[in-house]
């Protein structure tokens, strides 16, 4: 016992506080503000699924970042869902490969109305650098109809997070959903 | 060895001087020469010459002498020829990949299938509906297809498990999704696009690739960069191997339900991907090697910076995995599960860290050093048993082992003999009718990029192989006998591309 109470004792900062370890004000500020877009237009809940149709991994990568202990956007009510059954919007990276087409069409039609449909990065939006090649079908446009674009190769985590806050209030603006 | 040209990483060969053997000469000397030395293949791919006729490229790489060795064969398309991997079983990728892209018979390959459905393929009507998937009967098994999409945020890929109820049988993994003719683009788009379509192959190894891309530019233009170039290159993907080795074992903590684990190697690998984006404005290195050097200079404020911030990820790594590895839940979910033995790295052609964690020492760092590494001493680390928890602990000592070698650099960099040039000129046309092979061990393996001129100086062929390609049977046959439910575990602690095999 008094191995273990020395042991406590001794361990520096067993607690890491979260303005230690990320001193990022703009972060907070704009998760603050989508949090309360989100309490007003999805009931404080807004399920997110991502489809890669051929991206390079790298937005899955800043995607999966989103939720890690850095960023931890589900604390300001976002979440990435296993089924398309459960979202609220579809995030699509990729220039949509021939092969990925069906599989595309498939979650889209399985996403509930009113769905929001995202092009996130480059590639999704018109092809980026694969635009062209004829094993790409040169953006989510192509395929299916698309209501946002979040542009960059590939935008980073923050600029996902901003880039949500303007299209929550974009929806919310013109009113059109719930 | 008789029937080969020889030549080093990054070394021209021209095409005249490459053999040109029958194919059933060129099948019994590799046979027989595998046999007589410790030999690998690492590129096997064709050149269409006429409607009828391929020229048969094979790459075969001695390790212990740091040589590559080429020679080549006329096929026919329209006859049929002897499987080599009725022999020599790592020839099973390359030979499925060969006969996918231009429809020549093998005879004799045990399991001749798709491998990216390629635009373009020879055989249309193989396609990714009609997969022959391998099949088993009996009263108690049953399949489970996964995929294409998944239920994290991953890439597409379709899995398929035979199971006699939670043990896994056999898994067959499909591919191909990720398909975007990305090698075909390489010949239609000039020298600048080059870097920018590298940088796309993997989004996961931005570093690896756009360098292996770069050191093949850079031969062919027969340019030498300056040092400074070099060291911050190197700077990089060490930087990019320890990141990706962390965001892993977050990964692998996270799956096992060790949260401590995975949030604090999560908030780790974002220290370090946050620190290039210092460097060079992106978080996974895009933009910042060029051909000709760097484009983005390493000053003595970020030299601070990069030291205080690697120093804090290294302190905090330490005291977690050390606290991780010595867990026992830990050690109950990682040790002996999926299971690669040496023998079977060996039979599939493994590379990479997956290689080492089952004691089958592939480091393209050792057997044909590029850049930096010429001169960098490093530690050969294997590991004996090939489980998850082997290929884990590996992953933590490369972690540790890039951070000292980024600190050894930094230091070399501020030395005055080093010089302050990070950018030179270069040639764009490229030496005409020449080979020219680039090997660079990216976090995953040995990424090899090989290109074919014509006598005008133009692109004839780009060929790209990424670890993935033959890394991918390793997790097949890893999981065999395994639970179920450890899927996931053993496919983290791989974590093999999906787009790097599709291309």
């Amino acid at each position: 016992m008094f191995k273990f109470i020395s042991k406590i004792l001794s361990t520096e900062k067993t607690v890491i506080q979260l303005h230690d370890l990320i001193n990022d004000d703009e972060l907070s500020e704009t998760g603050k503000k989508v949090e309360q877009k989100i309490k007003r237009l999805f009931k404080s809940s807004l399920a997110i699924r991502a489809v890669d149709t051929g991206s390079t991994n790298a937005c899955e990568q800043e995607l999966t970042a989103l939720g890690n202990s850095y960023y931890d956007i589900e604390r300001f009510g976002i979440r990435f869902v296993a089924s398309p059954r459960h979202a609220d919007m579809l995030m699509v990276t990729g220039p949509v490969s021939r092969n990925m087409k069906d599989a595309l069409l498939k979650t889209y039609e399985a996403t509930p109305d009113p769905k929001i449909v995202v092009a996130v990065g480059d590639d999704a939006i018109d092809g980026g650098i694969f635009k062209g090649s004829y094993g790409v079908l040169d953006g989510v446009h192509n395929v299916i109809p698309v209501d946002f674009n979040i542009p960059g190769d590939p935008p980073s985590p923050k600029t996902i997070l901003s880039h949500i806050l303007q299209i929550l209030e974009m929806i919310d603006s013109s009113g059109k959903n719930k | 060895m008789e029937g080969f040209t020889k030549i080093t990483n990054n070394q021209i060969a021209k095409l005249v001087e490459i053999p040109i053997l029958s194919y059933t000469i060129l099948r019994d000397k590799i046979i027989a020469d595998f046999k007589k030395r410790q030999l690998r293949c690492i590129g096997f791919f064709g050149v269409e010459e006429s409607i009828d006729t391929v020229r048969l490229f094979v790459l075969l790489s001695e390790d212990s002498k740091h040589l590559i060795h080429i020679s080549s064969a006329h096929l026919d398309k329209n006859s049929s020829y002897e499987s080599i991997t009725k022999e020599i079983s790592s020839f099973h990728m390359y030979e499925r990949d060969f006969y996918e892209e231009f429809g020549i018979k093998i005879d004799g390959h045990p399991w001749l299938k798709g491998v990216n459905f390629r635009t373009g393929r020879a055989n249309e009507e193989s396609c990714m509906e009609n997969y022959p998937f391998f099949k088993m009967d009996g009263e108690s098994l049953h399949e489970v297809a996964v995929g294409p999409i998944h239920a994290g945020v991953i890439e597409p890929g379709h899995f398929r498990f035979l199971c006699n109820g939670e043990q896994v049988y056999h898994l067959e993994i499909q591919l191909g999704y990720q398909h975007r003719n990305i090698e075909n683009l390489f010949l239609e788009r000039n020298l600048k696009f080059m870097p920018h379509l590298a940088e796309s192959i993997a989004g996961d190894t931005v570093i690896g690739h756009n360098l292996a891309c770069l050191n093949l530019i850079e031969a062919l233009t027969q340019t030498i960069i300056p040092d400074r170039a070099i060291l911050i290159r190197t700077i990089a993907l060490e930087m990019e191997r320890a990141a990706i080795h962390l965001a892993d074992l977050s990964a692998l903590a996270n799956d096992i339900g060790y949260l401590m684990g995975s949030s604090v190697f999560g908030v780790t690998r974002t220290i370090i991907i946050n620190t290039l984006l210092l460097i060079c404005g992106n978080r996974f290195g895009r933009g910042l090697m060029r051909p000709g050097g760097c484009v983005f200079d390493i000053h003595k404020a970020l030299t601070e910076k990069i030291r205080t911030n690697l120093s804090k990820v290294k302190e905090d790594t330490i005291r977690m995995a050390e606290t991780m590895f010595k867990s026992h839940t830990v050690a109950s979910r990682f040790e002996n599960t999926g299971i690669l033995t040496k023998e079977e790295a060996i039979s599939i052609g493994a590379v990479g860290m997956t290689a080492r964690a089952s004691s089958y020492n592939v480091d393209a760092r050792h057997s044909h050093p590029f850049g930096f590494y010429k001169k960098l001493l490093l530690g050969e680390k294997t590991h004996k048993k090939g489980d998850v928890h082997s290929r884990a602990y590996l992953r933590y000592e490369e972690i540790i082992e890039s951070i000292e070698i980024v600190f050894t650099l930094l230091n070399e960099l501020e030395d005055k003999k080093t010089g302050t040039q990070i950018m030179t000129k270069i040639k764009d046309k490229f030496q005409p009718s020449s080979l020219v092979v680039s090997i660079v061990e990216g976090w995953r393996g040995e990424i090899i990029h090989c290109a074919i001129t014509n006598n005008e100086g133009d692109l004839l062929k780009y060929k790209i192989k990424d670890p993935s390609l033959t890394n991918w049977f390793a997790l097949a046959l890893a999981v065999r006998n395994n639970g179920i439910s450890d899927f996931p575990l053993c496919n983290k602690s791989f974590n093999l591309s999906y787009c790097g095999n599709d291309l």
